[in-house]
């Protein structure tokens, strides 16, 4: 199963889009979030918002997570070591306020920790060299911040 | 102490989520954006704003609202947010009362802070970044929610 999220605040229908067109040839199910997005996806099943609990249901049974490259999504998938392709939401098009997304995609994929496409065409490519050849997770992390993080908050908690 | 700990749903939240160490023998209370989130923080005080962002002013005038009630009946000593508005408004509040405020500016934000992280960094007791080129002498730079 591919699990398609697109995150919770607004559409994205470039990314449903794109995936959708694509699923047929994929040959596996596809669950899609995809928060109100006004593309009516025929080839996959659809929801506009799932709870936390089903989220992580479908989040661990998939063998590949499609996302945009929101950060909530790309640390799920390390830690639970999923392969994850990720496409940047753009201001350009209305899909964010501001390209970070497309800082947060570089970035990642320089430290070799996701597969970007930074377009829907490289998407299509991707998604099926992704799902034919590479499922193996590029990068694992631990549940929790870094160790330093975490001693200078609490440092910083109980100073007077 | 209190702690109060407050984000956005999504990604925000799962980058606070992984703080939850360093809150560790306090009391602590958790607040976001959809009531279902309750369920990531089972065993805490758990409270829910109306959502919002910066595109709807009238939700976000809601959203204030309720993120004021909250830190103004909590009394928090200590608020701490990875994002993104009822962080920021939460940090406001805590601030105008006296509180300890911490900004963790979200690791998406690689190439600048956040406009939200920019505004908070002027009223946050203390705020962090998670890359060490986006590190200043107020914005401190000491690893990141990633390990």
């Amino acid at each position: 199963m591919i699990f398609l999220t697109i995150g919770t605040q607004v559409p994205f229908d470039r990314l449903v889009k794109a995936v959708d067109e694509v699923a047929p040839s994929l040959n596996t199910k596809i669950i899609a979030q995809v928060s109100k997005s006004a593309y009516k996806a025929r080839n996959m099943q659809t929801f506009d918002f799932i709870s936390p609990h089903d989220f992580d249901a479908f989040f661990n049974s998939a063998s590949l997570i499609v996302s945009h490259a929101g950060m909530g999504n790309i640390i799920s998938a390390l830690e639970r070591e999923k392969p994850i392709l990720i496409l940047p939401r753009l201001a350009k098009y209305g899909e964010h306020r501001n390209d970070h997304q497309m800082a947060t995609a570089k970035v990642f994929e320089k430290l070799n920790y996701v597969h970007v496409a930074y377009d829907e065409h490289e998407l299509l490519k991707k998604l099926v060299s992704v799902y034919t050849q590479h499922l193996k997770p590029l990068h694992k992390i631990g549940t929790t911040a870094s160790p330093e993080l975490l001693a200078s908050i609490k440092d910083f908690i109980k100073s007077k | 102490m209190k702690i109060i700990a407050i984000a956005s749903i999504g990604g925000h939240w799962t980058e606070l989520l992984r703080l939850k160490p360093a809150f560790e023998n306090n009391d602590l209370i958790f607040v976001s954006t959809n009531a279902s989130y309750a369920q990531t923080v089972n065993g805490h005080t758990f409270y829910s704003v109306p959502d919002a962002n910066r595109w709807n002013k009238m939700q976000v005038l809601k959203m204030a609202v309720a993120v004021y009630k909250i830190i103004r009946k909590e009394k928090p000593d200590v608020v701490i947010s990875t994002g993104a508005a009822p962080g920021l408004l939460g940090i406001i509040a805590a601030k105008s009362m006296g509180a300890k405020t911490i900004w963790v500016d979200s690791i998406a934000n690689a190439e600048k802070l956040s406009l939200s992280g920019r505004l908070a960094s002027h009223i946050a007791s203390r705020t962090y970044t998670q890359w060490p080129h986006l590190a200043t002498a107020s914005i401190l730079y000491n690893g990141n929610v990633l390990a």
